[in-house]
């Protein structure tokens, strides 16, 4: 059906679709899972109360969260030619998911440890735990499933927006389906890389739910 | 020297606002080697009380003094050394769900920078102790309520402590497994020499475990002393609806107020003479049994009994002396318990 060109260009798109949407997600992860620790830690109810830096951390997830991914991709062209040197491809592509995935992590992440019994933080504080000790071996432990889930369901919302990508020139599956599908008409092609893409994200969700499940202790 | 001190202890809340007195002026002092129960219903501050034993509550006002050290003078790093010293269980277990029974009593020992290997000597070591070697590999969710609370009593005692605070620690439990963690704590206490502070608002846990009790009532200790003591001769409400079970101002005998009302309690030894039924003849005259219970008061066997006296006050006086001179307990019942 298709020759080996466009058999070879497909395979590019899987590698660079892959390579977008993990990076992206390490390096929002990097970011965004301190950014949601310091949010549960510094609540009103969390370990180390403080108004004025969960504030501002709030104030910055809901900013960057409330911009559309797309115009957050045009919005972010001149930054992203700072840090990638050019603001076209995958590479390049992989600073606005950064900056787009960080904020929501951070959300994720920040509800997956409020979720943790606030009994085994105090039976850990009345064992004499520092709060080092709390968030690496109680919150994080004790949080780890949901944690598991949360970094599935990211996964699979950056592999949407790398697709989205393509509109600018991004890179990967959704790249091809713009150009090919959209500009010169070939259905085929695009209808070859929107099942790609979800033969990619089932699999992103499958081994995120196996993972998780194999992790939880909770239920018998 | 007590091992526990507090001293004009009052802790307050702000709710939204308002400041509402959890704690208000408490002085208790608590020794080496006590069972001592707090009792109180709930929301009377007892969890608020002994929360402030480790400092997870910080006093608005007054001291606590562990071990003889004013945990108020301590760093943020010598409280937390302190608190490793201090074991404490709870009504809800708080067990590390995503870790196994092992795991869980190593996590303290694992806080303390003990090694892995000593840790899990440590840990089967306790594990023995508390009947649960069987559930090493085991995680908190294949568990019953007992049985956690067998690894929590394991956790709590891993850094071998010289106090364990149980709050609530048998509330969630049934009667049957409330006795036998009830009995684990006590052999605990006598094996160890380890001082125990129980906060409950059940009576019976009192009763069956405690050599001492503290009786809070809206923030304030409205009685103390030696749990015989106060069984026998509560001098306070909240003590006797405590012990009754029910509150003082509802009385099932409310219709027989002609009559002098008296409760006595008898213990082991006076429980053989057939005591009323003598006086009964020795006076020829009725009196009206009320209620009657028997309890197992810190190892010993108590009953109780309300009587319903006659009339005549030169007889009610005679019968009470009779009661007394055989070793009864005897307190008159002004409003009907």
């Amino acid at each position: 059906m298709f020759d080996g060109k466009v058999i070879s260009m497909l395979l590019e798109g899987i590698r660079d679709t892959l390579y977008m949407t993990l990076v992206s997600t390490l390096v929002g992860y990097i970011i965004g899972l301190p950014m949601g620790i310091v949010l549960n830690v510094t609540r009103e109810t969390g370990l180390k109360p403080n108004k004025i830096i969960y504030r501002i951390l709030d104030i910055i997830c809901n900013v960057v969260r409330s911009i559309p991914f797309l115009i957050l991709l045009i919005l972010l062209i001149p930054f992203t030619r700072l840090v990638a040197g050019k603001s076209y491809g995958s590479t390049a592509t992989i600073v606005p998911l950064v900056i787009c995935a960080a904020p929501y992590i951070a959300r994720v992440v920040e509800s997956s440890l409020n979720e943790v019994d606030a009994g085994v933080i105090e039976a850990a504080k009345a064992m004499g735990a520092s709060n080092i000790q709390i968030i690496f071996k109680v919150l994080l432990v004790e949080a780890k499933t949901s944690l598991i889930t949360g970094a599935t369901i990211t996964t699979g919302i950056l592999l949407g927006y790398s697709a989205m990508s393509g509109t600018v020139g991004g890179g990967g599956l959704g790249d091809i389906a713009v150009r090919y599908g959209y500009y010169r008409w070939q259905t085929d092609i695009m209808i070859v890389t929107v099942i790609l893409l979800i033969l990619i994200f089932q699999i992103i969700q499958n081994v995120g739910a196996k993972v998780s499940a194999r992790l939880d202790h909770r239920k018998k | 020297m007590s091992i526990i001190e507090i001293k004009n202890l009052t802790k307050e809340f702000d709710v939204k606002g308002y400041t509402v007195t959890a704690l208000d002026d408490v002085n208790l002092s608590i020794e080496s080697g006590d069972i001592y129960g707090i009792i109180g219903m709930s929301g009377a501050g007892k969890s608020t009380l002994v929360r402030s034993i480790n400092f997870l509550e910080k006093p608005s006002d007054g001291q606590i003094i562990v071990e003889g050290v004013d945990l108020s003078s301590l760093s943020e790093k010598e409280l937390r050394k302190k608190r490793s010293e201090i074991g404490m269980i709870f009504q809800g277990f708080n067990l590390l769900e995503q870790k196994t029974v092992i795991d869980n009593i190593c996590f303290p020992l694992e806080i303390a920078g003990v090694r892995k290997k000593e840790a899990k000597a440590r840990a089967k070591e306790l594990l023995g102790l508390v009947n649960m070697s069987e559930k090493e590999k085991a995680y908190p969710s294949q568990l019953s309520g007992g049985q956690k609370q067998r690894v929590a009593i394991a956790r709590a005692l891993a850094t071998n402590p010289k106090i364990l605070l149980c709050d609530e620690a048998t509330s969630a439990l049934d009667p049957q497994t409330t006795e036998s963690i009830l009995s684990l704590l006590k052999d605990i206490n006598s094996k160890f020499g380890i001082t125990i502070v129980v906060i409950t608002h059940q009576m019976s846990v009192v009763t069956d475990i405690c050599n001492k009790v503290a009786i809070i009532e809206n923030g304030k200790l409205v009685e103390e002393g030696l749990v015989e003591q106060i069984f026998e001769n509560p001098s306070t409400d909240a003590a006797r609806e405590l012990i009754s079970g029910k509150p003082v101002r509802y009385s099932p005998v409310e219709s027989l107020d002609t009559e002098k009302v008296i409760r006595i309690v008898f213990s082991e030894n006076s429980a053989y003479e057939p005591v009323i039924s003598n006086a009964i003849l020795q006076f020829n005259t009725p009196i009206n049994i009320l209620k009657a219970d028997t309890r197992n008061v810190g190892g010993t066997a108590k009953g109780e009994m309300l009587l319903g006296l006659p009339e005549d006050e030169a007889l009610q006086a005679k019968i009470i002396d009779y009661l007394n001179e055989r070793g009864l307990c005897v307190s008159e019942v002004k409003e009907n318990v």
